[in-house]
Formats: structure tokens, C-alpha cells, sequence
């Protein structure tokens, strides 16, 4: 048999290849030679041959017959072997094939062998894909190795006993007296992979946590020493001394600090050195800047410092290069809950970035400008997020839309303007707008009695240009049905009324039973409102005539409610004005739609409990109607940080209705100091047992946090 | 931590591919086409930073990329790790590969990417940063390779240099 081809051989034969399937030939032919060569047991060519495995294994082409040959490697004697070997079991193997098992024993001799290269050969295998079982039986070995003097094994010896401690955390202990002089290293290597696997045991253990903590001074000595010693050619990176140490460092001071008043009164001086010191004009000076501000967000840092880091974020949004403003943004984007006013400072370059080019930067501006937005700014922002809105891309438009709603919800200035911003989202946005905007909108404008004129007409004048928009046709037909004699008795006061007849009204809603663009949904609001129209207007005739007519509709929706409106017309006639009288005001509810409450004796509802938030259900049975229950929710937290932004929304099953009044607040304090209640009204005609699914939704602690609980065990006397 | 360190070329071809968490041959092929599919889709004046693709991880995890000339070099990482630093790591990276080959160009990465991973291997190991000095890496790297070569001079067969 011909001694193998070479690796480069090989390359170079499948670069020649001008198809895939040429290559792949190529790769089976080769794989066969491969085959019986590992068959002969030929120690000499094995290393040439697993290494050509590996390579047609990047490309793409099974390899697994290679696994025991990469054990076979590593078991030589000879280095260049071991590293092949090495290198097929970190791409071949892991844990999930037994084969791997038998690698332990190689490695535990490698562990120990003579040449520090096999030794970190070993080391850098074990921490790379070592299972639970391997860790275990090597855990001795590797914490032998974190003692030594040889500061090449002790650093690849410092990451490995990380990956243990991820595989096998009870072991964890084990390494605690190795690290006790870790850090008066001088070898940067070693420092550097000491933080890291300090940094993983704080992280584990709270235990472990404040056992460091007493290493504070010595961080911040080693930072000290790192920007002061000027020029040192053996760690310069562009001027400074050793960024990646100086970043690992502070990551590590922003964990001992969080939370601990004299850790973070400790290294407050280094970290407004750093601040203040740094050169920014190469990347790996904003890397420290940047770490540096999200330790000082972190930690229990004082006043002055905290608008230091927000002003330098802010002076990284006028940076020229990208990633710059990126990280800015982000790092805003963490800080506006907590540091609301500093931020507030940098509104007008934020929303500047709205403009910007790359797409996670516009994403990021448009969450934070959200955030921003207040009851003094609302106009100016609105205009430039409606702008925004205008000219984004597709996939940013049902969240900015979203957010323009909750906005102009929470700070409008007046109800025109909420209106009139909102029918420039629904013109200009009006098919990304989510679906549970429609039923909003329409309790909303429902609710501003004075404006239905203004409403309805602007809305008809939207639909004579464009009825493709859904959403905007749904909220558009349903006002028209409600308020179209204002329409026609042109009594609009806001702006210049129109001419519009009744036929030409229903022109138009029966156009879009016609068009192709309207969905069944929408034909469904259309025919609803031209069938509520029969009480607006005189033109009774057409009407029917329409409604007769969709009485044979395919769509079994449509036809089901023009048979139901015919009926009325024929046999319940009496009942018609009635049934098609204008809504009354609907009470506000919360975004989940229309939602019912129990009413029970005054008995306690045991409560759900999540992560210190506790959430009891009392019952009244006050009201007169026995089919309607009043259940009060009461929010209590028991944590240390208040909870802001809470939300409470129920979903119940389809026999009942549910109805949410306004909460209290919307911020529990923090450790019991208050509750928040809410009141839901809950009809259920048929008596059933209540089931009830609700949804919380908070602010805690700088991040959102969103809980589901399902509650079944309302007592029996809240639904009898 | 990283995730899985690739370099592929502006075409898709992968020239290394290194993951530090186990995922089946398939997927790990699937992984690299979707990330090429992302990066590949970059303007050149935009940010090098990308939320991953739906494979690797979901929202947890950011690419990072770089692209040299016909190479694109991409490190997808969680939200351990610093991504200006990440942005860092590849340029020492590159650095080092273009003093172990002098002048380093994709035609050294194809025909020596068993060099690459030992390269690799003295920097990152089991997803995390290992050593950042470039001097100190290359080394490491020069002291194995001679290992490697006193030996094949050691055996006089007919067998050559692999």
C-alpha cells in the first residue's frame, strides 16, 4: 500500500475540484484510503491521516470513524502525535460518546509528564471539553498544577479549574487554598486567568463572594500599578499597559462591589483615576473606559462618579466609530430606569442616533428614546419618533408603533393631539400595528366624547385614500358605525366639516365588504357598522338589502351575522334601536382586554407568591347582580427594592367575562411598606368555577421581570 | 464566555472552525452557513456587532466579527464577555497569525489549519481568554513547533514532514 498522501496533497487535490459533487469524490475516495490504512494499525502515517480527517471534518464530511485513532495518538509517545490526538479529541469527541471515558487515563499521565507542552496539551483538552466524570477523576491533578511555579501550566491550570467548577460545582472548594496567592503573581498571564476563575467562584457562590472581598485592596493595587508604571513594551497594546487585565480586574471589582457599601467605597478613587485618565483615542482605551462605567453603574458608587460615567457614555455617542455608540447605547439603555435625569441630559444626541445607518444602533436609540419620553418632552419626541416612524425598516415598525401608543397614552397633552397621533400612526404604519391596538383605539376614542366628530371624520377621510391598512380600516368602519350621523350632519367643530351623504357613506363601507384587501375581520366590522347605521340614518332600504344579501355569504362568519341582522329587521324589529344605541363609556381596563370579577364573602384567596411579590385576593359580594363578583387583588413586596411600572393583567376562561378597574399604583414598595389593590369584576351567569390566569409585569432591580401563576383554588362561595 | 470562534472566507468556505460547546456535525455545519448569511449581509460602514442567529443561542449571544480583506473573522460570545474587548482579541489574533507566518494571507490559513488551531489554542481555551500577549504566544507556539520538528528528524525513515 502506497504511503498516504500528505495533508497539503490533499488540500490541494480538493482545491482543483469545480463541483461539489467533484469534491466530494474527492473526500470518499480519500476517506476510503484513510479507512484501511487506520484498519492496518499503521502507527507511523496515523498522525497524517487523523490530520487529514480533521480537515475534511471542517468541510463539512463525517469523520466519527476517527475518534479512536485520535485515542490512540494521544496514548504515543511522540509530541507531534499527542497534538494531533489532542486537537481530533477537542473537535471529535465529547461527552455524549463513551469513547471519551477512555481518554482519562492518558490524560491523567499527561497531567504529569515531564514536558510542560504535554502537560499543557493535557490541561487545555481537559478544560475544553472534559465531562462531570472526567472532572472528577482529575480534579486532584489539575489543583496540584494551579500551585506550581510554572507560570505557563499555572495559568492554563487557573482556566481549567474553572471548567471543573462549571461541570462538578461541588468541587469548588477544593481550589479555595490554591487561590490564596494567586494574585501576587508578576506573570500577566497568570493574573489575567486568576481574576477569570476568581470572577467564576464569586459568581457561583455567595459564600465564595464574600470570602474575596477581603481581596479589594489588592485589585485595586494591581489597577493602580497598571496605569501608573507608564511604558512597559512586554504588556503595551497601543499605548496602554495591559487593557485586557485592566478590563478583567474591573469586571471582577464590579461583582465584590455590588451591593456592599465599603468594597465599593474602596475602589471609588481607582475607578475615577481610570475615568479620568484613560487615553480614548484607540479602542482598547474606550474597552477599559467602557468596563469602567458599568462598574460604576453597579456598584454603591456616590453621586459624583455616577454622572462621571453617564457623561462619558454620552461622549461615546458622538464618537465616530460605531461600536462605540453601540456599547453606549446599550449601557444607557441599562442605566435610564435608575439614573433617569443624568440620561435625560443626552436626549438630543440619542435621538440623533435615530438616524443613524446601522440597524442595532437605531434599535437601541428607539428603546431608549421610549424610555426618555416624559410628560415635558412628549411633543418634541413624538414628532421625531413619528418621523422615525415614517422611514424605518419593516421590522422596527410594531414596536415603535406600540411604544408611540403607550406613550401617547401615558403623556398626552391633550386629547386632539392623542388622536391626531394616532391616525398618523394607523395612516402611516397602519398594517404593522399589533392587533390588540384595534380594541384599545376604540375604547379610547370611545372614551373622548368630544372629539367622535373630529374622529370619525378625519378617520373617513383616511379610508377614501387607502383601504389596504387593516387596522386602520377596523377602527375606521367601527367609529363610522358609531358616529356616522355626526359625520353627515357635519358637525365637526376641531376642523373644516365635509360634505359627505349617506350614500356615499355607504358606499364606501360596502366597498370594503367588496375589496380584495379586507380580511374577514374587517368585513365583519363593516358589516356591523352599516348595520348599525340603520338607526343613524334614513336610508333603511339599502341597508337591509345589503344585509339580506350577505345572508348567503361564504364566509361563515359574515353570514351568520348578516342572518342575525336580517332577523332583527324582520321579527325583532322592537329591539333594534336599542340593541344598536351608542356605546357608553367603557371604564379603562388593563391592556388585556375586557376581564370580570368574583364577588365572594370577605374570605382571604391564599396568594401566589414569586420572588418576594405577594398577591392576595379578597372578595365582596356588593353588588346587586348576583352574577357579578368583585375580587380586590392586594400586591405586597417583600424584597428590598421597590417594584416600579407593576402591572397586573387576568385572563379567564371563555364562559366568563372579566373587567380590571384602575390599580391603586403602579409601584409597590419595597419590604411591606405598602400594597397596591386593584379591583376586577367578574361575571359568570353560568356559575361555573372560577379559574383565573394572571400575568404580573414589574421593573425590579434595573430589569424587567414578567411572572405567569395560574389560580384555581378561588373558595367555592366566590363563584356560587 | 465564547461560544465557537469561526473564520470563513467572503464566499462561506470555512477556513477554521472552532466550537467550545458540543453540537452535533450537522448543526455545526448549519451554524456556520447562518452566521455567514448574517455577516455577509453587512454594510462595511456599520457596527461589528451582531444578536445572533436562532442556532447558536438566541438573544443571550452577540457575534463579533471582522472582516479582513476576503476573510471574515467571528467570535460569537455571551454577555460575559466585553464586546469592545472581544473586538480587541481579534486583532491580537490576527496579529499573531501574521507574525507565525509572516505576512499572513487566506492561502496560509487553508493550507495550514492545523498550525492555526495550536495557534488559537495558546490564546482561548474552553471559551475563555487564555493569554493576550502576543510575544508570549508566539513563543509557546515556536518552542512545540521545534519540539515537533526534532522529532521527525529523529526518525530516519522513508516517511517525510507531514
Amino acid at each position: 500500500m502506497p504511503a498516504p498522501i500528505r495533508l497539503r496533497e490533499l488540500i490541494r487535490t480538493i482545491r482543483t475540484a469545480r463541483t461539489q459533487a467533484e469534491e466530494r469524490e474527492m473526500i470518499q475516495k480519500e476517506c476510503a484510503a484513510i479507512r484501511s490504512s487506520f484498519r492496518e494499525e499503521d502507527n507511523t502515517y496515523r498522525c497524517r491521516n487523523v490530520a487529514k480527517l480533521l480537515y475534511m471534518h471542517m468541510l463539512g464530511y463525517p469523520a466519527h470513524f476517527g475518534q479512536l485513532e485520535c485515542l490512540k495518538l494521544i496514548a504515543s509517545q511522540k509530541f507531534t502525535d499527542k497534538r494531533i490526538g489532542y486537537l481530533g479529541a477537542m473537535l471529535l469527541l465529547d461527552e455524549r460518546q463513551d469513547v471519551h471515558l477512555l481518554m482519562t487515563n492518558c490524560i491523567k499521565n499527561d497531567l504529569n509528564h515531564s514536558t510542560q507542552y504535554v502537560q499543557g496539551l493535557a490541561l487545555c483538552t481537559l478544560g475544553c471539553m472534559g465531562s462531570s466524570e472526567m472532572c472528577r477523576d482529575l480534579a486532584g491533578e489539575v489543583e496540584k498544577l494551579l500551585k506550581t511555579s510554572n507560570s505557563y501550566l499555572r495559568k492554563k491550570a487557573a482556566l481549567c479549574a474553572v471548567h471543573v467548577i462549571r461541570k462538578v460545582p461541588e468541587l469548588m472548594e477544593m481550589f479555595l487554598p490554591a487561590t490564596k496567592n494567586l494574585l501576587s503573581e508578576k506573570n500577566h498571564g497568570v493574573l489575567h486567568t486568576s481574576v477569570v476563575l476568581l470572577t467564576e467562584m464569586c459568581e457561583r457562590s455567595p459564600d465564595m463572594l464574600a470570602h474575596f472581598r477581603k481581596l479589594v485592596p489588592q485589585l485595586v493595587r494591581i489597577l493602580k500599578n497598571l496605569i501608573m508604571s507608564g511604558y512597559s513594551p512586554e504588556h503595551d497594546v497601543s499605548g496602554i499597559s495591559d487593557p485586557f487585565l485592566q478590563v478583567r480586574i474591573l469586571r471582577l471589582l464590579r461583582i465584590l462591589g455590588k451591593n456592599d457599601d465599603d468594597s465599593s467605597e474602596a475602589m471609588n478613587d481607582i475607578l475615577a483615576q481610570v475615568a479620568t485618565n484613560t487615553e480614548t483615542s484607540k479602542n482598547v482605551g474606550n474597552a477599559i473606559l467602557y468596563e469602567t462605567v458599568l462598574t460604576i453603574m453597579d456598584i454603591k458608587s456616590e453621586s459624583g462618579l455616577r454622572v462621571l460615567a453617564i457623561n462619558i457614555l454620552g461622549r461615546f455617542l458622538l464618537n465616530n466609530d460605531k461600536n462605540i455608540r453601540y456599547v453606549a447605547l446599550t449601557s444607557l439603555l441599562k442605566t435610564v430606569q435608575t439614573d433617569h435625569n443624568a440620561v435625560q441630559r443626552h436626549r438630543s444626541t440619542i435621538v440623533d442616533c435615530l438616524k443613524d445607518l446601522d440597524v442595532s444602533i437605531k434599535r437601541r436609540a428607539m428603546e431608549l428614546s421610549f424610555a426618555l419620553v416624559n410628560g415635558n418632552n412628549i411633543r418634541g419626541m413624538m414628532k421625531e419618533l413619528l418621523y422615525f416612524l415614517d422611514s424605518c425598516d419593516p421590522e422596527f415598525k410594531a414596536d415603535c408603533a406600540s411604544g408611540v401608543f403607550l406613550a401617547a397614552e401615558k403623556y398626552a397633552p391633550s386629547k386632539r393631539w392623542h388622536i391626531d397621533t394616532i391616525m398618523r400612526v394607523l395612516t402611516t404604519a397602519g398594517s404593522y400595528v399589533r392587533d390588540d391596538s384595534v380594541p384599545n383605539l376604540i375604547q379610547l376614542i370611545t372614551n373622548s366624547v368630544e372629539m367622535h366628530a373630529y374622529t370619525v371624520q378625519r378617520l373617513y377621510k383616511a379610508l377614501l385614500d387607502d383601504i389596504s391598512q387593516q387596522p386602520l380600516v377596523q377602527v375606521a368602519s367601527w367609529c363610522i358605525g358609531e358616529y356616522g350621523d355626526l359625520l353627515v350632519s357635519g358637525q365637526c367643530e376641531e376642523e373644516e366639516p365635509i360634505q359627505v351623504t349617506e350614500d356615499e357613506v355607504l358606499d364606501v363601507l360596502e366597498g370594503l365588504l367588496v375589496s380584495n384587501l379586507s380580511t374577514p375581520v374587517t368585513r365583519g366590522y363593516s358589516l356591523t357598522a352599516i348595520m348599525k347605521l340603520s338607526t343613524r340614518f334614513s336610508s333603511v332600504n339599502r341597508i337591509k338589502k345589503v344585509v339580506s344579501i350577505y345572508g348567503s355569504s361564504i364566509d361563515v362568519e359574515l353570514q351568520q351575522r348578516a342572518v342575525e341582522y336580517n332577523a332583527l329587521f324582520k321579527k325583532y324589529d322592537h329591539m333594534r334601536p336599542a340593541l344598536l344605541e351608542r356605546m357608553p363609556i367603557m371604564e379603562k381596563t388593563a391592556s388585556n382586554g375586557p376581564t370580570e370579577i368574583v364577588q365572594t364573602n370577605g374570605e382571604t384567596e391564599p396568594s401566589t407568591v414569586e420572588n418576594g411579590l405577594k398577591i392576595d385576593f379578597t372578595f365582596e359580594r356588593a353588588n346587586p347582580n348576583p352574577n357579578i363578583a368583585v375580587i380586590t387583588i392586594h400586591a405586597t413586596n417583600s424584597t428590598e427594592a421597590e417594584m416600579t411600572d407593576f402591572v397586573f393583567q387576568a385572563a379567564v376562561p371563555k364562559t366568563f367575562q372579566l373587567q380590571l378597574l384602575s390599580p391603586s399604583s403602579n409601584v409597590v414598595p419595597a419590604l411591606n411598606q405598602g400594597t397596591v389593590t386593584q379591583v376586577i369584576r367578574v361575571l359568570n351567569p353560568q356559575k361555573q368555577q372560577l379559574r383565573m390566569r394572571i400575568k404580573l409585569t414589574y421593573t425590579h432591580k434595573g430589569s424587567a421581570v414578567q411572572d405567569l401563576a395560574e389560580v384555581n383554588n378561588f373558595p367555592p362561595q366566590s363563584w356560587q | 464566555m465564547i461560544k465557537a470562534i469561526l473564520i470563513f472566507n467572503n464566499h462561506g468556505k470555512p477556513r477554521l472552525s472552532k466550537f467550545y460547546e458540543h453540537y452535533n456535525e450537522d448543526t455545526e455545519q448549519q451554524i456556520i452557513r447562518e452566521t455567514f448569511h448574517l455577516v455577509s449581509k453587512r454594510d462595511e460602514n456599520v457596527c461589528n456587532f451582531l444578536e445572533g442567529g436562532l442556532l447558536i443561542g438566541g438573544l443571550d449571544y452577540k457575534l463579533i466579527y471582522r472582516h479582513y480583506a476576503t476573510l471574515y473573522f467571528v467570535f460569537c460570545v455571551d454577555s460575559s464577555e466585553s464586546e469592545l474587548g472581544i473586538l480587541d482579541l481579534i486583532q491580537v489574533f490576527v496579529e499573531t497569525l501574521d507574525k507565525c507566518f509572516e505576512n499572513v494571507c487566506e492561502l496560509d490559513l487553508i493550507f495550514h489549519v492545523d498550525k492555526v488551531h495550536h495557534i488559537l489554542a495558546e490564546m482561548v481555551m474552553g471559551g475563555m481568554v487564555l493569554e493576550t500577549n502576543m510575544n508570549e504566544i508566539i513563543t509557546q507556539v515556536d518552542a512545540q513547533n521545534k519540539m515537533e520538528k526534532s522529532e521527525t528528524f529523529i526518525f530516519q525513515s522513508t516517511r517525510q514532514d507531514r
